[in-house]
């Protein structure tokens, strides 16, 4: 059987033989590489223009500046530091909100009941619809003369309130979308926590007499606790970088106070409305850098307290 | 297994009957919790699903209806919107142009990736997936820049390719995370026993391995397409004329003056049925990817 008579058969089992033995890399490589020229290059090449006067024009000429960017970002009072304040305004009352929400909403869920599948369903909508089709949505829902949401109010005799349109109003309506739109992904997610648990130390508690809200706070909490950092984490890389909802319900800039402008919102603008392209480069570095300082701590937090 | 679940979760109205004397308020307690929980689930589920109802109903009234607040609730339907926005407005192309990204980006990431995840999972390359998942917390802005500048100077924005290179990005990452921790779940004694019988380790992949994971490649592939086909801020950059996706065409709708209220819920049904429809159909998979990786440590 092993007589070597047909050397495309051994040219064949040779490569076979390499090929198994460095799968590993095969295997691996060309996503890596994918990935490595999709983001390594381009992160590089951000990085470069965050140095730069780059402007106007994709193919105009741009000049070395070194820090003077980020010298002008770091004095930037006007749209710079009301952007991160806004930035961790929505991602921070959002996240807290559809925490809390999620929670509740899950705990809900938790034990088997006729009808289960259909609450679950139900949530399962907001979650895959098209963020930008779920902005023009509330748009319409929230619009101050023809919108719903006033006419609901006039019934309970509450005076029309400004929503989106207002300045002060904007942000926090905007959050309230996002946590209609993404509330069901932590139900989902601590529901999934919620059912791999074992029931024995729940039962315990409550033989030993403890109410619902110590099995709740001194027995599931804490044996949930990774899940909801899981989905803490999950939730509030999305939440830091959302966009599509505040652009398309405020436009540009973040509407015409920038009231709704976030590090992303902002990022964007001064990369495709101004063309600003070295300034731009410069909030994106710090906005990343913000994002990963952040992810850091709470995953550094976690593993300090184990 | 689930016997014990079911057992363990009755005894909540149950518990009363075998310790009667000492806990009088117990019972009256337990009583109420089902109908506080019927409530409160019923109103969740109406304020999720309600606006959803509302786009719809919207979508089929007429702008001077939508203006008129004695027609809230009734009015006289009509598909006139519908008409408007898939004849006039040429939502055809829209559509197949979403379909068109989503369809090859998903394809091609899920070819890149499967393997990749594979190797990762079953080599325990963690540093390897950190670069992959690195993806996932990028701001996809800061790549735009660049992209946009290389795409430009090359001459292919605009066209079908620089659009599904940008989705993949989001598609990527996302398929590998779900494929490594389906693979880490899955148990290697198959494969062993097929190399065993005398297939390769590739030929164990593609012959063992890969029938067995057709229900992650599924979470994997649903996600993928739904997360694609919801893309808005790459499409918006990168997309020209006659590659516009849906996301897109929404958002131009406003650009103009006043708002045609009526065309835009279409639109906006338009886009965000037939995800559901597909999330309705594959809800198991749905679920199982977006909570993927919460119940490990």
């Amino acid at each position: 059987m092993a007589v070597m008579v047909d050397t495309k058969v051994t040219a064949w089992k040779a490569y076979s033989t390499w090929a198994n033995h460095h799968r590993k890399w095969l295997f691996a490589a060309p996503a890596m590489i994918f990935v490595g020229l999709l983001i390594a290059v381009p992160l590089a090449w951000t990085v470069y223009l965050s140095l730069t006067d780059a402007q106007g024009s994709v193919r105009a000429e741009s000049k070395f500046v070194g820090i003077a960017n980020y010298l002008k970002v770091f004095g930037d009072t006007e749209r710079f530091w009301p952007a991160v304040l806004r930035t961790f305004m929505f991602t921070g009352g959002a996240v807290a909100a559809e925490m809390v929400l999620g929670m509740g909403i899950a705990l809900l869920l938790w034990r088997p009941f006729k009808g289960e599948k259909w609450v679950r369903v139900a949530i399962l909508m907001p979650l895959v619809a098209t963020p930008v089709a779920v902005g023009m949505m509330w748009r319409l829902i929230f619009d101050p003369n023809i919108g719903f949401a006033n006419q609901f109010l006039s019934w309970f005799g509450i005076p029309p309130q400004p929503w989106l349109s207002g300045q002060t109003t904007a942000l926090p309506t905007l959050i309230f979308v996002d946590v209609w739109q993404w509330t069901p992904m932590i139900v989902l997610i601590l529901l999934a926590g919620l059912t791999s648990l074992s029931e024995e130390p729940d039962e315990a508690a409550r033989i030993d007499g403890a109410s619902s809200w110590q099995r709740f706070r001194f027995v599931t909490l804490p044996l949930l606790r990774s899940t909801v950092i899981v989905a803490i984490v999950l939730r509030g890389i999305d939440a830091l970088k959302t966009f599509d909802i505040l652009y398309a319900t405020k436009g540009k800039g973040g509407g015409s106070f920038h009231e709704v402008e976030t590090l992303n919102v902002y990022a964007f603008g001064l990369s495709f409305d101004y063309n600003d392209y070295g300034i731009a480069s410069t909030v994106l570095i710090l906005f990343f850098l913000l994002i990963i300082a952040i992810m850091w701590m709470v995953t550094y937090r976690r593993k300090a307290e184990r | 297994m689930t016997d014990t679940v079911t057992t363990h979760g009755v005894p909540e109205g149950a518990l009363p009957e075998p310790t009667p004397p000492q806990r009088p308020r117990r019972p009256h307690k337990l009583r109420a919790y089902p109908i506080f929980r019927v409530v409160v689930l019923t109103l969740t589920v109406l304020l999720f699903i309600a606006p959803l109802v509302w786009m719809v109903v919207a979508s089929l009234k007429t702008n001077v209806d939508i203006y008129d607040p004695d027609k809230t609730f009734f009015f006289t339907p009509t598909l006139e919107n519908y008409a408007n926005v898939l004849g006039r407005n040429n939502y055809f192309v829209f559509i197949f142009n979403s379909f068109w990204v989503a369809l090859w980006s998903t394809v091609f990431s899920l070819i890149l990736g499967v393997p990749a995840a594979y190797a990762m999972s079953r080599f325990t390359m963690h540093r390897s997936a950190m670069v992959v998942l690195m993806a996932r917390i990028i701001p996809g802005v800061s790549l735009l820049v660049p992209w946009y500048f290389i795409f430009a100077n090359l001459r292919l924005v605009g066209g079908f390719g620089v659009l599904i290179l940008s989705h993949m990005f989001v598609a990527l990452p996302l398929i590998v995370y779900l494929m490594m921790s389906f693979f880490d779940s899955l148990p290697t004694e198959l494969e062993d026993a097929a190399q065993v019988d005398g297939l390769t380790p590739i030929g164990a992949f593609l012959r063992i391995t890969l029938p067995l994971s057709v229900p992650g490649l599924a979470t994997a592939g649903i996600l993928s397409f739904i997360f694609s086909w919801n893309n808005f801020m790459f499409a918006l950059v990168l997309s020209g004329a006659n590659t516009k996706t849906l996301p897109v065409a929404i958002f131009n709708f406003v650009s103009y003056a006043s708002i045609d209220w009526g065309s835009l819920m279409s639109a906006a049904v338009i886009v965000t049925v037939p995800i559901m429809v597909i999330a309705l159909f594959t809800q198991k998979y749905v679920v199982s990817g977006l909570t993927a990786g919460a119940t490990k440590g």
